[in-house]
């Protein structure tokens, strides 16, 4: 793993961000680089999301600072842009574009940024949805899919945009049960290629064997820093182990 | 036509019908004006209302507000005898109609249209966001088309709000199916007497928003079912 702060990917320095009086990230440090596969996980309320969606300019955090691949988030809009061209994200929820075939929600995005021409987002398009393995599913709409379906079309409408990072918020929670291993193989094969991923997962079979580093929160902290073998084995917080025999009791 | 009606019904009445229909032009002229005039105010007023910038919201929230919150009614007194007294200028009836209910109805449908804007789920907007997506873009390709959805209903809706609307006008003089018809009521002819004219008036009007009620509805029953 390269350890170099040149070739931190994400940094954040201090970062902090309130609601109103609650404050959902506390003093976060975190540095992470390229090609590194990280799991966030922790109690629901602890500012997992919250924190993946300030990497991206979803939400604004008010102090400190957070570098993404050379840029720093300052609030403009410019900045803003500039870190969303590397950064890739799936939602829990989906949020594919329901009036728009598949082909189109992966193409909207490349041919409306001039990134490309309409034949070649096509074709970029047919090939990231072959990647996920729905290319037969290009013409249909969003609603004929299934969910698990649902949810590789918008990985690969995330990757069409070539991003150097990819973000995960929950990709799986609002899946059925048998849908769930579809989309980890997915992201699996792509953690294989090497893409830098930051993963907000309760799915700790794939944080155990994808996963480079465990990032443990709670109360807006990052409680736990470490490889999957050591946060599951030998977790240092009580918050943790707490967190892991409720998970794993079952 | 005229001496068609008269055959048919009769003097006074068939001159009644005849000059009642001819009026009703007037009245759907006034409509559809108020409602394009409207629509495209109304278009203006919402983007600024959804943009990101205060100031504009803020101007965009004080506009519908103000003409929400006044009759149309006083609108049209202030419009036709207010401004012409006030700067000693002539405003013909048309003009003023077209004024007050082009804005009564701009604020009206931008508040609707903002409503429907704001039914379309957050993370569609986030994930545009995400992906990068020009504004204007995001708006066309991804809001406005599921927007509609939700907006087209009410906006039809309105549409017989409008109609109706457009009778007050009468009072500032404009010549539409209203005035028409209270002249003939106040007539003193054998056989144009209110509870003649009324009723007769009140059919038109329904034959003209009964068929865009029906319309509202069945656009409104089939938002529902999501297609």
């Amino acid at each position: 793993m390269p350890k170099n702060a040149e070739d931190a990917i994400v940094k954040m320095e201090k970062v902090n961000k309130w609601f109103d009086d609650f404050q959902a990230i506390c003093d976060v440090d975190l540095t992470i680089f390229e090609g590194e596969r990280i799991v966030i996980c922790g109690p629901s309320g602890s500012g997992k999301s919250t924190l993946i969606r300030c990497l991206n300019g979803l939400e604004q955090h008010q102090s400190g600072t957070i570098t993404v691949h050379g840029t720093e988030l300052t609030g403009k809009d410019s900045a803003v842009r500039q870190v969303r061209e590397n950064v890739g994200m799936v939602f829990q929820q989906f949020n594919l574009f329901p009036h728009l075939t598949v082909l189109e929600n992966c193409t909207l995005a490349p041919i409306s940024n001039g990134k490309l021409d309409e034949n070649a987002a096509h074709e970029k398009a047919m090939e990231y949805l072959e990647r996920v393995q729905i290319p037969e599913q290009a013409d249909k709409l969003p609603g004929q899919l299934s969910g698990g379906q649902q949810q590789r079309v918008a990985i690969a409408r995330a990757l069409c945009m070539e991003p150097k990072l990819m973000l995960f918020d929950e990709p799986t929670s609002a899946l059925d049960p048998e849908m769930i291993k579809e989309v980890l193989d997915t992201m699996v094969s792509l953690a294989e290629d090497g893409m830098s991923m930051i993963c907000v997962t309760h799915e700790l079979n794939f944080a155990k064997s994808v996963a480079h580093r465990i990032i443990f929160m709670d109360n807006g902290r990052i409680v736990e820093d470490q490889p999957p073998d050591d946060f599951f084995e030998r977790p240092k917080s009580a918050r943790a182990k707490l967190f892991l025999d409720q998970i794993l009791s079952h | 036509m005229a001496d068609l009606l008269i055959e048919i019904f009769g003097k006074p009445q068939g001159i009644i019908i005849f000059q009642l229909l001819s009026a009703c032009r007037f009245t759907i002229y006034l409509s559809l004006i108020a409602f394009l005039g409207g629509g495209a105010v109304a278009g203006m007023v919402t983007l600024l209302r959804i943009s990101q910038i205060p100031p504009l919201q803020r101007l965009a929230t004080s506009y519908i507000w103000m003409f929400q919150s006044v009759p149309l009614l006083m609108l049209l007194f202030l419009i036709g005898l207010g401004v012409p007294r006030l700067f000693d200028i002539n405003v013909n009836p048309w003009t003023a109609a077209t004024v007050a209910l082009i804005l009564f109805t701009s604020a009206y449908l931008a508040e609707v249209w903002r409503g429907a804007i704001e039914s379309v789920a957050r993370g569609q907007w986030e994930a545009s966001f995400a992906l990068n997506i020009r504004y204007s873009l995001l708006l066309r390709r991804v809001i406005l088309p599921q927007a509609i959805k939700f907006g087209i209903a009410p906006t039809v809706g309105f549409m017989v709000q409008i109609i109706k609307g457009t009778s007050l006008a009468y009072i500032i003089g404009f010549n539409d199916l209203m005035l028409a018809g209270k002249r003939w009521a106040n007539a003193p002819v054998l056989g144009s007497e209110p509870f003649v004219v009324f009723p007769l008036m009140a059919v038109m009007y329904f034959c003209i928003c009964y068929p865009l009620a029906i319309f509202a509805r069945k656009l409104e029953a089939k938002s529902l079912t999501g297609s």
